[in-house]
Formats: C-alpha cells, structure tokens, sequence
C-alpha cells in the first residue's frame, strides 16, 4: 500500500541549518549533512534542503552543501532556492539532488517548469507554492507569495497549482505562511482545496507541532505527504516516534528498519 | 567492468554514486556499443518518458544489449529500463521495447474501485509476492518497502518476481535468468534498495 510521507526540512542559510517563526527570527539549529542523515536514520521519507536566502538576495544554490548532503544519502533528496534557470538546476542535480523546488523563478517564467522536466523528467520538478489568506475571504481566495515570502503576486494558490501541473510539475509543496512556524497545525482546508484539483501529490506544509497535525493533514487535508522542520531539529520528536504514532491512528507509513 | 547506459533519460548521478558507495569497481558511464558488449555487467536506468528509449535504437544500443544478453551478462534495467523489457509502452506507441517479456506498459488508470487514483504514483510502498527464488531479491522480504515515481507501469507476468499494488498488482521487480528489472528506484530506497543492488553486484 502506498504510505503517506514524512518529509524532513532543512533550512538553510550561509551553509547552516536555520528555522523562522513565520518566515522571519531565525535561529541556528546544525549542520545540513549531518542533519540530512539522521533524519534519514530515525526514518524521514525524503529530505528536502531549501537555500532560503538564495532568491532573496539573487545568489546561486550551495552546490558544495548539496554535494555534502547528497553523499551516502539513500533517500530522495530536494534542493531548492536560488534556482532561476535549467542551468542552475543541471548543476543542483550534478551536485547529486533528485528533484529541484522551484517557486520564485517558476512564477517569473513558468516555462521553467517544462524545461526543467524535459531533462530531467516531470518527477524531478517540485513547484513550491507560499499560499497566505485574505483577510475576510475565503480559502479559494488565498494568494501566491515570492521571494521567501515577501512579494505578493496577485496570483490566487488554485489557478497557479493548476496551471504548475499543466506545465509538467511532478508536484506540488504548498506551504501556509499563516500557519508556518507556529506548531498550530497545518492549514488543512488550504491543503484539502488544492490535492482536490489537481492529479499530482501535494505536499502539505507548515504548522506541524504534533502528530496529531498529521493525523489531521492525511485526513482531511487530503495530504499525499507533509513537510516539517522545526519539530525535528529540536528534538520534539523524530520521524520513528511519529510514525509509530501516525501508525496507531491508522495512516498508513513506512516504519523504519 | 559495469556500463551504466546513458540515452539521456534522466539524472544518472545518483546510481553510480550508489554503485560506487557499495564498493563496485569500473563503473563506466557510456553511449558506446562495444562498451556495453564487452562488460559483465550492464544498468539501464532511466525516468522520464518512454520516447527516450528510442535513442538506443538509434544508437545501436538495442542490438548491444541483445548480444551482451544473450553471451549471458547481467542486465539491470531501473524505472523506464525495466519497462523497455517489455514489448512497449503506451506512452510511446511507436517506439518499440527489447520484447524480452511479453506486454505492454500501461498508464495508471484514472480511476479504480470506484475512487479516483492519483497519478503519478509517488512515494514508497511495498513489494509483495516477492518470489522465493529471485536472486535480485536474495534477504528481501515480502512488504518491504521502496520508493517509486511514475505514471505508467509493467504488467504482471511469469517472469515477475515481485509486485507492488497500485490500482491493482504490477510489476515490482522482474527476473528471468540474466535479465531483470525493478520498476522502483533502488538508489533511493534505503536499506532494501541497496540490498537490491548489493544482490546484483554480488552475482
């Protein structure tokens, strides 16, 4: 039976693992090797690593961390930021990457997408998706942010997931820059609306802090998988201790050997 | 020596960093046909679409391939080489497979039991009726899992050694004497997918 995925985190800026509350107060939680690794051993289901000042401040991706991390790593393995073009993405997927996230870049030049997945295959193109609510709207109303979250697009979270999936993304990570950071839970009605319209697997983010959330995120939100940084770097929990506890309340999940 | 046949058909990096990790020495990467005739053993990997493959016809690949096969070196097809074992695929109705297993590959369909089903198939998910006798799957348990992304998948047939349940039974992993296929991705598939390709280096 196909199990729901466990996606482990990592931030990171100057070559160190950082986590935000909402984007912003960053604190230094490790090194990105040696954290890619452990999470792997307690059982995380893929890795993702996301240079999260590279767009921001128009430098490239730091292919010598994704080498580092890449080395000995027998998980999936997404890179993302920093990455504008199909150069910039051969480059992350010599440094040994399986999948690039785009988001800013698809967003400039949507193209990017298609170019990007005529290489590399579709499964190898992440659109990552900062979705924010508006004030008194509904969820269907909710808008794209770029830039680490910083520029409002005008964009709403539904027609841009759509029209990733048109263009040949393999799938989708959303995250809510309303629930991010704060270990309140996902925003499951977010998530719910955008699995529902499209075919590619939805990868849920922001707001874990327990595994209930989880619980939550497989359920109603209709997660194909979810991400979580903060909850592992502390050693709130780890990727064995959720599992046993998502296999409990019946979700189906890979335990770890 | 090892050839890793590269048609362009995705990132190879991963696979021969793996093979590599596990200690298997001349590790070639190439396009060229006598290099795949002259090696003990040969990896087609491969994601992407079907229409790739045809680069190996034109490359005078196939013809290599079917004469490495049949002096009896090991062939390892991952994802997309395992599906061109197979007579061909519907995703490139024009292009033909090595015909080595009779079938076709088909797309997931939309929907099955009534519910629809997601597509590509992504995520890590079991193997099961793992044949007693397959030496790719020597130590390899029934519901182990591995992890797999793709749209379109092999049928179940004599020569299939394990299988996996999507919207129905399909071909895991393949294996007939020399020749065999794993539809999942071993490089990426922690401990059973290094067995997988522990198995095959050891043969």
């Amino acid at each position: 039976m196909l199990t729901k995925r466990i996606i482990a985190c990592l931030d990171v800026r100057g070559g160190r693992v950082v986590k935000g509350v909402q984007f912003v107060d960053i604190v230094d939680a490790g090194d990105p090797a040696e954290l890619a690794h452990r999470h792997a051993a307690a059982g995380a289901d893929e890795i993702v690593l996301l240079d999260i000042t590279a767009t921001h401040e128009g430098r490239g991706t730091l292919l010598d961390t994704v080498k580092r991390t890449a080395a000995a790593l027998f998980v999936p393995f997404t890179v993302g930021g920093g990455i504008r073009n199909a150069e910039d993405a051969s480059a992350v997927f010599d440094a040994g990457a399986d999948k690039v996230s785009i988001n800013s870049s698809a967003i400039a030049r949507p193209e990017l997408i298609g170019e990007i997945g005529r290489s590399f295959g579709a499964q190898a193109v992440i659109v990552a998706i900062d979705a924010r609510r508006v004030e008194g709207r509904g969820v269907d109303e909710a808008e794209v942010f770029v830039s680490g979250g910083r520029k409002a697009t005008g964009l709403r979270v539904l027609d841009w997931a759509r029209e990733a999936e048109e263009r040949g993304a393999g799938e989708i990570l959303l995250t809510s820059m309303d629930t991010d950071g704060m270990r309140g839970g996902f925003d499951c009605e977010l998530t719910a609306m955008v699995s529902g319209a499209v075919q590619i697997p939805v990868i849920a983010s922001g707001g874990a802090g327990t595994a209930g959330h989880f619980v939550e995120v497989f359920g109603r939100g209709r997660a194909d998988a979810a991400l979580a940084a903060s909850i592992f770097h502390f050693g709130v929990t780890d990727s064995r201790e959720l599992k046993s506890e998502l296999q409990r309340a019946g979700v189906p999940v890979r335990l770890p050997c | 020596m090892i050839a890793v046949i590269d048609y362009k058909a995705g990132n190879l990096t991963s696979v021969v960093k793996t093979l590599d990790y596990l200690g298997a020495r001349e590790v070639v990467v190439t396009q060229d046909p006598a290099v795949v005739v002259a090696a003990s053993k040969v990896v087609l990997p491969g994601v992407g679409h079907f229409q790739a493959t045809s680069l190996l016809q034109e490359r005078g690949l196939t013809d290599a391939i079917r004469q490495s096969v049949a002096k009896g070196s090991w062939f390892l097809g991952i994802c997309v080489g395992l599906q061109w074992l197979f007579d061909g695929s519907t995703e490139a109705p024009g292009v033909a497979g090595l015909g080595h297993f009779a079938g076709q590959c088909e797309r997931f369909p939309a929907l099955y039991d009534g519910a629809e089903l997601k597509s590509p198939h992504v995520g890590w998910n079991s193997l099961e009726r793992v044949r007693s006798d397959s030496r790719l799957m020597r130590g390899i348990e029934g519901g182990g899992f591995v992890y797999y992304t793709h749209s379109w998948r092999a049928p179940v047939t004599h020569a299939t050694a394990a299988v996996t349940e999507y919207g129905g039974a399909f071909t895991g992993v393949v294996e007939k004497e020399n020749v065999m296929g794993v539809q999942f991705h071993p490089e990426k598939s922690s401990a059973v997918g290094l067995q997988v390709l522990k198995n095959f280096l050891e043969l």
